[in-house]
């Protein structure tokens, strides 16, 4: 990535935050659970970035996923809430049978409107929503899952400016949502698990 | 921010400022990132290129202007939605009612009217229906036309079904309607004592002395201020001790009228209106 536009834009764009990246966003479908542990545990509690995770889940899911997270990450782990400032070294869920979105003042929104790719919440209506209003900033990673939803985001987020990471779909549970993403997209990198988590920290420091 | 990005915004924002000094619909104040989606798919839909010239035709043809209002205002809706949300008001809300001789529900933002429907069955359950009186109100006059007409696709009636025992169902959820072709129509005589009308909540006024307010995934799509605002509304058309329900995502607690109601189940989003600052 380039470093000397990072130092330019950090004075402007980001004050508080003199990271090129300010959000990393997650779509993940199938096998979610373990995809996730798996990145989220190696990130340390003070996490410069934010990390907003949408998974299909059912729509009366309860606050599970969002505990299970919470005790095995070292950063603090809840669902999203409505009208939420959403803040550095937070991991934030999208909450079963709604769509979240991104206002431009950072504070999460949220709509009921019919599904998108059969899904709600749509990992391409949070990665849409959030490449609008964090371009650059914005990291992209595509996980497992069995259908195609958030390959139109992530390439939406690109577009924007951001970089899109997806796993490597030989190592995926089910290999359906990153391939489609990789068709959609030319990601910046095509990783296995283990390798995503070690690459974020790497972004925090010095992307 | 770059321009493009920039100028789209406040292309936006003017579409918003056109509605409502054409038409009186004041989306101004509504989470913009909802509404710029949903202009966007309302110009992917037509044959229009840009934002400007969409507003051009939103002024010139109100036709446009009605796809454009049922896009804007998400109608999305089902009957007992959040099974667990009817199950707690049925436990903790009713016994309370039971205690009036008369009561008011006011249904704000009723979409087409699938919620008003599961409020009644659960009322004539529990023997209130018939001393019950159900404002239905909506600021979209094609799905509150819907919801007069209580006629619902026979497809959903099966995921309706199931909401409905998880909700606590007291008897089969096929007594209340008829199908007929592909379509459920329901009883009459859960309609009978509904009123339903055209209210704006960002625009009109107090609705009085109600037992019962529900307003239920109409909040989401408000700023902070307009949120605001309709929380006073709702406070002034409560009587006190009378209870509030909103959507699973929605709460009292941020707003500037917290301390104007207590807890019944904030899991369920449930409230009632205390009786201190009057
Ligand atoms: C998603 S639906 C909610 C339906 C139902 N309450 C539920 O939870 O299933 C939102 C409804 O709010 C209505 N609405 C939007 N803005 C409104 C306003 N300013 N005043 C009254 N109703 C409004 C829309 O027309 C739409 O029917």
């Amino acid at each position: 990535m380039n470093n000397t536009e990072m130092t330019q834009k950090s004075n402007n764009d980001y004050i508080t935050n003199n990271h090129k990246y300010k959000v990393i966003v997650i779509g993940v479908s199938t096998g979610g659970i373990k995809a996730l542990k798996t990145i989220l545990s190696v990130l340390p509690s003070k996490f410069e970035l934010s990390v907003i995770i949408v998974m299909h889940r059912h729509k009366d899911a309860d606050g599970y996923l969002e505990q299970l997270l919470d005790n095995e990450c070292k950063m603090r782990v809840k669902q999203a809430d409505e009208k939420e400032e959403i803040t550095a070294g937070v991991v934030y869920v999208a909450p079963p049978n709604y769509h979240l979105l991104i206002e431009d003042d950072g504070v999460f929104s949220m709509s009921v409107e019919g599904a998108v790719n059969y899904a709600r919440p749509s990992v391409d209506v949070v990665f849409e929503s959030a490449a609008e209003v964090y371009g650059k900033g914005l990291i992209g990673v595509v996980l497992t899952g069995a259908n195609k939803d958030g390959s139109q985001g992530l390439k939406i987020i690109k577009e924007a400016g951001g970089l899109a990471i997806v796993q490597k779909p030989e190592t995926s549970e089910v290999s359906d949502m990153p391939r489609a993403a990789i068709a959609a997209v030319k990601p910046d990198y095509v990783l296995p698990l283990e390798k995503i988590g070690p690459l974020l920290r790497k972004l925090e420091s010095n992307g | 921010m770059d321009k493009t990005n920039e100028n789209e915004k406040i292309e936006f924002d003017l579409i918003l400022q056109a509605i409502y000094q054409k038409y009186g619909f004041d989306f101004r104040n509504y989470s913009k990132a909802s509404i710029r989606r949903r202009i966007r798919y309302r110009l992917n839909q037509s044959n229009l290129k840009t934002i400007s010239e969409m507003q051009h035709k939103l002024l010139y043809d109100r036709q446009f202007f009605g796809s454009l209002l049922l896009d804007l205002t998400i109608n999305v809706t089902e009957m007992f939605r959040d099974p667990s949300f009817f199950k707690t008001l049925r436990k903790a809300v009713i016994p309370e009612l039971k205690k009036q001789p008369f009561i008011k529900v006011w249904h704000a933002g009723c979409a087409s009217g699938e919620e008003v429907y599961s409020t009644a069955i659960l009322l004539k359950e529990e023997g209130l229906y018939e001393s019950s009186l159900i404002y239905a109100t909506d600021a979209n006059d094609v799905v509150l036309d819907k919801a007069k007409s209580g006629i619902f696709s026979i497809d959903k009636m099966k995921d309706y079904t199931i909401n409905y025992r998880k909700a606590g169902g007291l008897a089969s959820f096929s007594d209340y309607y008829t199908a007929r072709y592909d379509h459920a129509i329901m009883d009459n005589s859960l309609k009978k004592n509904i009123v339903f009308s055209n209210h704006n909540l960002v625009t009109d006024s107090v609705f009085g002395e109600m037992d019962i307010v529900m307003c239920r995934n109409v909040l989401i799509y408000f700023n902070r201020e307009l949120q605001d605002r309709v929380f006073k509304l709702f406070r002034d058309s409560l009587r006190l001790g009378a209870f509030l329900c909103l959507g699973s995502k929605e709460t009292v607690r941020f707003s500037s009228y917290s301390d104007n109601f207590e807890n019944v189940a904030e899991n369920e989003k449930i409230y009632r209106k205390n009786g201190e600052c009057l």
